[in-house]
């Protein structure tokens, strides 16, 4: 006689740790195998897209910082680029080497964090303990650059808001020296580390095409063999002056993405240190008073100075009409924003392109036939967050 | 860039003369226009084209006129990382009308569409599983259409009395301001304008 069997529906979160913020997964289970997930997002919507329509550009910027709350600054990047895009502005040289050294630093503020919360979900608390003093030492990099650790607005259209002291370059260039060690140490704990493996090697794999048709980007298609990264294929700032290597992962796996992330963040720091090398002189935001605020000093000064300053902040500027996609290399892969202006003041639209949305869309296929204690692994893997999933 | 952008578009629109509505490089971006009718058609020839393989789809947005007769605006973002090119295909239609899904050719368009169809109501054909998807379980309603208010229709608070969460029409004290700064005069004229149109004006 064949014994009947039912299947277990499992509801994982939204509460629960090991989902990295709010999620809602629907297991459906034939005992410890998982059948079918289905991601139930949108818990932390906030409707970003439809707030930044009421805004002027200005005022739309900080919504970017609440996206992906682990690298606020890449975040900003693609909005910046794309108004500067439409209004045809040039920013400053020293500008975009200040921005690729702040976009370097939040990779390796995302990856520390993904790194050691994944190595977290299947078993390894040391990690975490680790990565985070150094994700504390590069939050007060972003603190002392633009006022505050995680919500910076700090990239402006036409540059950065204020230029960065001194003794700041010189600290970053310190971590960037020291933090080589601290990856070392990682690796020590992790790479060759047998639970780790056990837990991570074989586990989701994605292959080439997979990843292609379901629209992945960043690690989670490098760790499948395919040599994309935006920063050397569509470079944007200065990037292409830069040299750096592009780690490429052959199986697909989590392991796979693991060490392709413990790899970018290597690289970042070689970037950051070139940056701070080459580091030139000059203004670091647009010196067209219609787009970017007049200095302080003049302001007192200049009848000009001071109606540019009032009408930059009630009526901000206007953008030609015209739409444009841009795309940044964000830790967790393409984050893109694209922009419809009217010709008005506020962005008649603004679909923001998270590359975690993709991501989490394959969890389904991702997966299916694995047992139920893959879940926070591949999860882990995927690099989540909740922030530019829901919007 | 732009190069390799026109030749993409004159071998497009070659091959598919007849479904190609208008194509337009703006920004070195390009835009093709087409039909509803014929989405599936043109999304599976970019796809599988050798010349185009666009075999990423990066994204659906969808854009709201309410004043125009075709109210809804689908636009559709491919990347080719073999050419390392984008193409926007555009699609434009009535508030009625269901357009046909993409899912079969690129199964990340799955939550792309449930996202459009949530946010301005777009109901799509062939869709395998069209529920709502960053919404709130029960809403009404569809939040990124122009005419939905910024504040919505319903809030929710914790009851003390019910021990639960309840729902309420949204009461505010006071009515989001929208402030109207915009200047009566046209708009500023960028130095950077002027000076293109300059050049412009120079070379014919």
């Amino acid at each position: 006689m064949v014994k009947k069997t039912k299947s277990l529906s499992l509801n994982f979160g939204p509460q629960h740790p090991a989902a990295h913020g709010v999620l809602r997964l629907i297991l459906e289970l034939d005992g410890e195998i998982v059948e079918k997930a289905d991601p139930h997002i949108g818990l932390l919507h906030r409707g970003t897209e439809k707030l930044i329509e009421q805004k002027t550009y200005t005022q739309a910027l900080p919504y970017f910082d609440r996206l992906d709350y682990v690298a606020p600054m890449n975040q900003e990047h693609a909005f910046a680029l794309a108004a500067e895009k439409l209004l045809k502005v040039e920013v400053p040289i020293r500008a975009k080497y200040i921005r690729v050294i702040f976009c370097e630093i939040g990779r390796i503020l995302s990856h520390i964090l993904n790194v050691t919360t994944q190595a977290l979900d299947v078993g390894a608390l040391t990690p975490s303990l680790w990565g985070f003093e150094e994700r504390e030492t590069l939050m007060t990099f972003y603190e002392r650059a633009s006022g505050s650790r995680l919500h910076a607005n700090y990239f402006r259209t036409g540059g950065v808001h204020k230029d960065i002291p001194m003794k700041l370059i010189e600290d970053i260039e310190k971590f960037c020296k020291s933090f080589p060690k601290i990856i070392d140490d990682l690796e020590g704990l992790l790479t060759d580390n047998r639970i780790f493996k056990q837990r991570n090697v074989e586990i989701g794999i994605v292959s080439k095409q997979e990843a292609l048709d379901h629209s992945f980007s960043g690690v989670m298609l490098r760790g499948s063999g395919v040599p994309w990264d935006l920063r050397r294929s569509q470079p944007y700032e200065i990037y292409k002056d830069l040299e750096f290597k592009i780690p490429v992962g052959k199986n697909g796996d989590c392991y796979d993405r693991y060490l392709c992330r413990i790899e970018e963040m290597r690289e970042s720091v070689k970037i950051i240190l070139q940056c701070i090398e080459r580091l030139p002189k000059g203004p670091v935001i647009s010196i067209d008073n219609k787009i970017s605020p007049p200095n302080r000093d003049d302001i007192k000064q200049s009848m000009e100075a001071l109606i540019h300053h009032f009408k930059l902040f009630t009526e901000g500027y206007r953008v030609p009409k015209g739409d444009v996609y841009t795309a940044v290399e964000a830790p967790k892969g393409e984050f893109g924003v694209y922009l419809i202006s009217d010709g008005s003041n506020k962005p008649y639209r603004c679909k923001i392109r998270a590359p975690g949305f993709s991501h989490l869309q394959a969890m389904d296929y991702l997966i299916r036939g694995h047992m139920l204690a893959d879940v926070p692994a591949v999860l882990g893997s995927l690099d989540i967050v909740f922030g530019e999933v829901d919007r | 860039m732009i190069s390799k952008l026109q030749t993409i578009e004159k071998s497009i629109n070659s091959e598919l003369s007849s479904k190609i509505k208008n194509s337009t490089i703006d920004n070195e971006e390009l835009l093709i226009e087409i039909d509803e009718n014929n989405l599936v058609d043109v999304i599976q020839f970019l796809k599988s084209n050798d010349n185009c393989k666009f075999k990423q789809l990066i994204d659906i947005a969808g854009v709201d006129y309410p004043e125009k007769e075709k109210r809804f605006e689908l636009i559709y973002l491919f990347l080719s990382h073999e050419n390392n090119l984008r193409i926007k295909v555009l699609i434009k239609f009535p508030i009625d009308q269901a357009i046909n899904s993409v899912t079969k050719i690129f199964p990340s368009a799955n939550w792309m569409e449930r996202e459009v169809f949530d946010m301005y109501g777009v109901k799509f054909k062939n869709h395998p599983d069209l529920r709502r998807i960053l919404t709130d379980y029960g809403f009404k309603g569809h939040p990124l259409r122009k005419d939905f208010p910024l504040t919505g229709f319903n809030e929710v608070r914790y009851s003390e009395k019910d021990k639960k969460v309840i729902y309420e029409p949204v009461k505010l004290e006071q009515n989001y301001r929208n402030f109207d700064f915009e200047s009566p005069w046209e708009g500023t004229n960028y130095i950077k304008e002027i000076k293109n149109s300059e050049k412009d004006g120079k070379k014919n």
